[in-house]
């Protein structure tokens, strides 16, 4: 349905053996530009092997690699790499370099001019909350976990590549860095419009980055789909019965207000006027399940008197004007979650 | 305290020399160093690149370390000759193992995720290389230049075996004279080398890598600088003389020569084994050398005539210790079975048979005592046992040859045979203090080695063969309680040597003519 041009990767039958254990076996997959895909699945099931072969890092026995349209193979792999952005987990900063060099090390090589580059380190790393004036003179050693990746993400983004490939990049970090670096990272403005390939086996971690998964086993594609697809409509027993263990907080992640509003319960407990609307408790309809969840537990904490129920409202999905808001309550809301997932599932 | 006083004042005397062997020894191991980096380090590239060839390259350069380093240098002789060239090799090649096996556990040693990530970002691989790899193997690597260049301080030392100079030219001289002093004034230098360029090295080895990276830039162009330390001009002269370390540092060596006839000459230091080589293949024109050594005939050298006795006599006879005659009466007419039976000739001969035909000594020996009619079968032993010396050539092993079998043959003694005893000092001391019991000496060295008598004595005994005889049977009796035997008949002086078509040429018959043709 698209046509080639806008097509940022292609990936065609793709096969790695090494000796006698096939690591990737025939997998293909058309990434459009400025989506994120992530490839999921259990260690050794080949993902990495296929992220490497994106910028031939790891060459093909069989099929092709095509970015932009144009086969990997017809032009100088140095060039290649230059023009994709590459973030692993053990980081890899050149231990004698200084933040700066090592931020600076691609567009260097593309011969950018010396003060062009230092301004644009300065602007990456104080974007990711690195002052360059503190941070850009140290060595990698001098940093904490957290801090290398965010230097190895500046890196890749320093002469920014319309691509990023990233191996396990929170793989390394404890949870708490992990979780706050994976926020920046989707908030990062510079990701926005890229065309990301992410490879983790962290379940959580690729319902919340992906536009798009592909679970992988023994290096074979199981599914190929939206994080939704992917949960509801599982196309065979693996992909069921690997997210069988975190399934409800997938569901509460992966559902939005504006799939469950329409089970609303209608017949009692209508909205009674003393429930005040301010900016605190206004959602839009694309909020997930979860969030909503989050925030009515902070509002019933705040205010427990009896009787008094805590609501959030809802605007309406053309939200124009206070009519369209709906109010709800958490017991309104689970119970319209659970009608939405009886209705999700049955095919 | 008297050996320092001494080595003190053999610095002062020779600090022309000290300084040039310096320079040499320098030379020598800064060249062989860069010949190390520029192919080792390649070579362990090569290896991390290849790892197929790991076992092959690594244990190749093992293999060559443990070849002792004199026979190293003995093996390339026949291939490269002597001098620097063979000299430079062979300490390249022990240089090589620490060197190559240190970059290689360099580069090994690099983080595998810096070069992953490295090449992700687009590096080319020689980019990887000189910016990542290289950098990041530097200390390890320095660690093996180190480690090489003490190794090759050390090994150094023996390139004054093949003419190549260093320190090792006071070492051996000092060595085949037992002057402590001598040995001492190049051993110290050498250690001092070995530790400064230790301490060198571990100072850059602890530099943070990027200076680091600088360093090893500046040492590859230092390197050929002290290289070329080697290149500085020495003395030279219309022909180059090769001489054995004892030749040079004993008093009727070089010295004798130098005082009697005003010899000057450029000359480098040789092993003995090596002299008569190197006169053959044309490395040197003149060496010192024995006037019965079978290696005369073999290479067709002319003996330069000492016509004013610079060499005084020096006649073969056992020197036994006076307790062994008197417990066993029995020897003494065993050893004068031998009296006046070897001639100059025949000693040549005899030589000439195991220096160039390779028989064994002990062949030579047997054949000659039944041409004799002197052989008899060896008797059963009844007690005792006679320990036998002999020094680290082919005549001394063939006179202890003859009088193990002569010994063997006409009493019932036991002979343990102590051959290759080193210098002429090392035998001496080894009679003297009893570890054996007799060897065979010739009067010269007697007389001016082991009992050095003042000059005026020496003047009147005026080169005499008999009265020198009698002057060291005495002084060794009264000295020492060692009992000098009848001669065996030839005389094995100290002779300079020349090739007989070169000497020919220019006319030079006689140690005068020689050192007139020099003064021109």
């Amino acid at each position: 349905m698209t046509s080639s041009s806008s097509l940022a990767i292609q990936a065609h039958q793709l096969s790695k053996r090494y000796g006698s254990h096939t690591v990737v076996q025939n997998v293909s997959f058309e990434l459009p530009a400025g989506e994120t895909l992530v490839l999921l699945g259990p260690s050794g099931c080949g993902k990495t092997t296929l992220l490497r072969m994106l910028n031939r890092l790891v060459e093909p026995d069989a099929g092709y690699v095509a970015i932009h349209g144009q086969d990997v193979r017809t032009q100088p792999v140095a060039d290649l790499r230059r023009g994709i952005g590459y973030v692993i987990q053990q980081v890899g900063l050149l231990p004698h370099y200084t933040v700066a060099e090592n931020v600076g090390v691609v567009p260097r090589l593309l011969g950018q001019e010396a003060s062009q580059v230092a301004a644009r380190t300065e602007e990456l790393l104080r974007r990711l909350h690195l002052p360059p004036e503190r941070y850009g003179g140290q060595y990698p050693h001098q940093l904490s976990g957290g801090q290398q990746q965010r230097v190895g993400l500046a890196r890749a983004l320093a002469a920014n590549p319309p691509i990023i490939l990233l191996d396990e990049p929170f793989g390394a970090l404890d949870p708490i860095t992990r979780a706050s670096i994976r926020r920046e990272f989707r908030e990062l403005e510079e990701l926005r419009r890229k065309t990301v390939v992410l490879v983790t086996h962290d379940v959580t971690e690729a319902f919340e980055l992906a536009d798009r998964i592909m679970l992988l086993n023994a290096g074979q594609v199981q599914q190929l789909g939206t994080p939704r697809e992917l949960l509801f409509r599982p196309a065979n027993n693996f992909v069921r019965s690997f997210f069988e263990a975190e399934k409800l907080s997938l569901q509460l992640r992966t559902l939005r207000l504006t799939d469950v509003l329409a089970y609303t319960p209608t017949e009692s407990n209508m909205p009674i006027t003393t429930h005040y609307k301010s900016e605190y408790n206004i959602l839009p309809p694309t909020v997930t399940i979860q969030q909503s969840i989050e925030l009515l537990s902070t509002l019933s904490a705040k205010h427990e008197g009896p009787g008094e129920e805590a609501v959030v409202w809802v605007e309406a999905d053309n939200s124009n004007a206070d009519r369209a808001l709906t109010s709800l309550s958490l017991p309104q809301l689970m119970a319209a979650f659970g009608r939405a997932l009886q209705q999700v599932q049955t095919p | 305290m008297n050996t320092f006083t001494e080595l003190l004042a053999f610095w002062h005397a020779q600090a022309d020399k000290l300084g040039q062997q310096t320079l040499q020894h320098i030379g020598l191991t800064a060249a062989s160093l860069l010949l190390g980096v520029l192919i080792g380090v390649p070579l362990g590239l090569l290896v991390t690149r290849r790892p197929r060839l790991a076992p092959w390259v690594l244990g190749g350069a093992s293999i060559l370390q443990t070849i002792p380093s004199i026979a190293l240098l003995g093996f390339l002789i026949p291939a490269l000759g002597i001098g620097p060239g063979p000299a430079i090799f062979a300490l390249f090649l022990y240089a090589l193992l620490p060197i190559v096996r240190n970059t290689v556990t360099g580069i090994q040693g690099v983080d595998a995720a810096v070069v992953d990530a490295a090449r992700g970002l687009g590096l080319t691989d020689s980019q990887v290389l000189r910016r990542v790899e290289l950098p990041l193997a530097l200390p390890v690597l320095f660690a093996g230049i180190r480690t090489a260049a003490v190794i090759n301080v050390g090994v150094a030392t023996l390139a004054a075996y093949i003419a190549a100079g260093g320190l090792g030219e006071f070492i051996f001289g000092g060595i085949a004279l037992n002057n402590p002093a001598m040995i001492l004034a190049g051993a110290i230098p050498a250690a001092a080398l070995a530790l400064a360029f230790d301490a060198a090295l571990a100072l850059l080895q602890r530099l943070p890598v990027r200076r680091l990276v600088r360093v090893g830039q500046s040492l590859l162009i230092l390197l050929p600088i002290l290289a070329g330390l080697y290149l500085l001009p020495r003395a030279t002269s219309r022909l180059l003389a090769g001489f054995s370390p004892e030749f040079v540092g004993r008093a009727d060596g070089l010295p004798g020569l130098q005082q009697k006839y005003g010899l000057r000459t450029a000359s480098v230091v040789l092993a003995p084994a090596l002299v008569y080589e190197a006169a053959h293949h044309g490395d040197v024109d003149v060496i010192d050398g024995y006037s019965t050594d079978g290696r005369i005939r073999a290479y067709d050298l002319r003996v330069l005539r000492d016509d004013q006795q610079a060499f005084p006599p020096y006649q073969a006879a056992p020197v036994v210790r006076a307790e062994t005659l008197a417990q066993h009466p029995e020897l003494a007419p065993v050893l004068a079975k031998l009296e006046g039976q070897i001639s100059d000739s025949m000693m040549t001969e005899l030589n000439y048979r195991v220096d160039y035909l390779h028989e064994t000594p002990r062949a030579v020996a047997h054949a000659f005592l039944r041409q004799r009619g002197l052989w008899h079968d060896p008797l059963p032993v009844q007690g005792g046992i006679i320990r036998l010396g002999s020094k680290i050539f082919a005549e001394q092993y063939i006179l202890a040859e003859l009088y193990e079998a002569l010994i063997r043959g006409y009493t019932g003694l036991a002979v343990e045979s102590k051959t290759g005893l080193g210098g002429t000092n090392i035998c001496f001391e080894a009679l003297r203090t009893g570890s054996i019991d007799l060897y065979p000496e010739y009067t010269g060295t007697g007389l001016l080695v082991l009992l050095q008598p003042k000059a005026a004595v020496i003047d009147s005994l005026g080169g005499k063969p008999a009265a020198v005889l009698a002057y060291v049977h005495q002084e060794f009796k009264r000295r020492y309680g060692l009992e000098w035997q009848a001669p065996l008949g030839f005389n094995n002086t100290y002779a300079l040597l020349m090739r007989r078509q070169q000497a020919e040429q220019l006319g030079i018959a006689s140690v005068s003519e020689l050192s007139a043709f020099l003064r021109k």
